[in-house]
């Protein structure tokens, strides 16, 4: 579904993704985990086409993304839906304006077409009662799984998080990844890429796990070959010691 | 001359230091006020480009028209008030009071009223512009549009520039009418001149040109202090202080650009006559 070729991003003298190659599977879960500053982020941006890589090719869904143009990146972002680390939601908007938007913007559904998904997804996320809550009412948790809503309103195929529990309470984390199980389950054929720190719930949840250092995948596995790897990086990166091979900032 | 160059070495290098950093500056601005050029460029592509926002550019025509409303009628007659005094002292050493309608006329239709309303909105409008933009740029709110493939730039500055434009001369002419009639007051109540003799020396000196004049420049300024608003919003980054810097530096640059192209226009205007 989403392959990097050789992908290099560099800022100044700073490389951040260092010919880069991974493939994230049709349908899975896959957590791309690694320290701050390993490129997380900017590789869930070169997915959605909001930076372009220095060197490299990236393909979704066939499409390859490093060779499109202003307008049909636009369209390229019809694919996805995003939920980002602090949820983004307009301010300004209630959770219900809020989930409308990618609908009022991306689609020609009908408007009670369009009441009928707002219901859905809130449903779906378990705030059903949301609707005319502005932002500011909710709690984090709450504005997550509403960011959550709006991502899945405009019934994307390819669903980003961007750190979806950091700086979260045990159990509002938990909450958000029983419903990215919940979301990877119930909606078809939906592809979830997780950016996180939390490896508990990568080794939980994930199909694939996919871990960053030096700007490269050094692993690419299932939990279990995470669990059983021999690797001193990644072993050091799962037990947390701050004596090992990796280096820190 | 050998003991010249030993003596005032470290006077050079300090010199050699700061024109270094002076040009780095320079270098800085230049490329900066490039940059928000193609960035103009860039929001006047777009104002043809469907979908056309209704709903928004209404909005904006409340938010920086209807909101603008108080501040610009009680400027407008402050600024109508204290022109007046400061004309009608003058007009009252040669006996010629009767004139300070022309002329607090004519200097509040061509310079005045547009710029004190340009400033007015920069200072009103432009901030918080540039503030709620920013916010939402540091709260990942700009990469969420972009993200649902809906360009910022077509959603939030086109509306803004388009209110802009349609807004501060609507403004600039209401600023002129109450200035005009805060300046006749003082004239009728203060130096005694006659109501229907200071109307037919304001309507004698102030043509329609004068006016058009005025609105002329009002326009472009509406433009500029949209526009620059949210160029300084869209580059804001680093949190609370990021916002804060990019409101101040939005302010400052609106007011310099109006009165920039305040100089231009007015050349042009008196060069074409």
């Amino acid at each position: 579904m989403i392959q990097f070729h050789s992908v290099t991003k560099t800022f100044g003298n700073y490389t951040v993704l260092d010919h880069l190659n991974l493939n994230v599977e049709k349908g899975k879960i896959t957590f791309i985990v690694g320290k701050s500053g390993e490129g997380k982020s900017v590789t869930i941006k070169h997915i959605i086409g909001l930076m372009r890589p220095s060197s490299g090719r990236i393909f979704v869904d066939g499409s390859e993304v490093t060779e499109m143009n202003h307008d049909q990146l636009r369209i390229h972002r019809f694919k996805f839906g995003m939920l980002f680390q602090n949820a983004a939601l307009f301010d300004s908007m209630t959770a219900e304006e809020n989930i409308l938007f990618p609908l009022n913007e991306n689609t020609d559904l009908s408007p009670a077409k369009k009441k009928q998904r707002v219901d859905e997804v809130l449903e779906q996320v378990g705030l059903s009662d949301a609707h005319k809550k502005f932002p500011g009412q909710l709690s984090t948790g709450e504005r997550k799984r509403i960011g959550l809503a709006r991502a899945l309103a405009a019934r994307p195929k390819i669903i980003l998080y961007d750190e979806p529990t950091t700086g979260m309470d045990p159990l509002v984390s938990e909450t958000i990844d029983e419903l990215i199980v919940k979301v990877g389950k119930e909606v078809k054929d939906i592809t979830s890429v997780v950016i996180s720190h939390d490896l508990k719930a990568a080794m939980a949840t994930a199909d694939k796990i996919i871990m960053l250092y030096k700007g490269r995948a050094v692993l690419a596995g299932s939990p279990a070959e995470f669990a059983s790897t021999k690797d001193p990086v990644v072993k050091q990166f799962f037990s947390g010691d701050v004596e090992g091979p990796m280096e820190f900032l | 001359m050998n003991r010249l160059k030993v003596e005032f070495a470290p006077v050079f290098q300090i010199w050699n230091v700061w024109s270094l950093q002076f040009l780095k500056i320079l270098s800085l601005k230049v490329e900066d006020f490039g940059k928000l050029l193609l960035f103009s460029f860039e929001v006047l592509r777009k104002v043809g480009k469907r979908p056309f926002r209704r709903a928004e550019i209404f909005k904006q025509f409340e938010f920086i028209g209807n909101h603008s409303f108080g501040v610009i009628m009680l400027t407008g007659f402050f600024v109508g008030l204290v022109f007046g005094l400061q004309v009608g002292g003058i007009f009252k050493i040669f006996k010629t009071e009767a004139m300070m309608g022309g002329a607090t006329g004519k200097a509040l239709a061509r310079e005045l009223a547009p710029l004190m309303t340009g400033f007015l909105l920069a200072g009103r409008a432009g901030s918080s512009i540039t503030a709620e933009i920013s916010s939402m740029k540091v709260n990942e709110q700009i990469d969420a549009i972009e993200c649902m493939g809906v360009d910022p730039v077509q959603y939030l500055v086109v509306p803004r520039a388009i209110a802009g434009v349609i807004m501060t001369p609507l403004l600039c002419g209401l600023f002129n009418l109450i200035g005009m009639v805060g300046a006749s007051l003082v004239g009728v109540c203060m130096y005694d001149v006659d109501l229907g003799l200071y109307q037919e020396k304001l309507v004698w000196l102030v043509q329609s040109k004068d006016i058009i004049a005025g609105l002329q420049k009002s326009v472009v300024f509406g433009f500029i202090l949209t526009v620059v608003s949210c160029y300084k919003g869209l580059n804001a980054s680093g949190g609370a202080k990021g916002v804060g810097v990019a409101t101040t530096d939005s302010v400052v640059l609106s007011l310099l650009m109006i009165l920039g192209c305040d100089v231009l226009i007015t050349f042009f205007q008196v060069v074409s006559k």
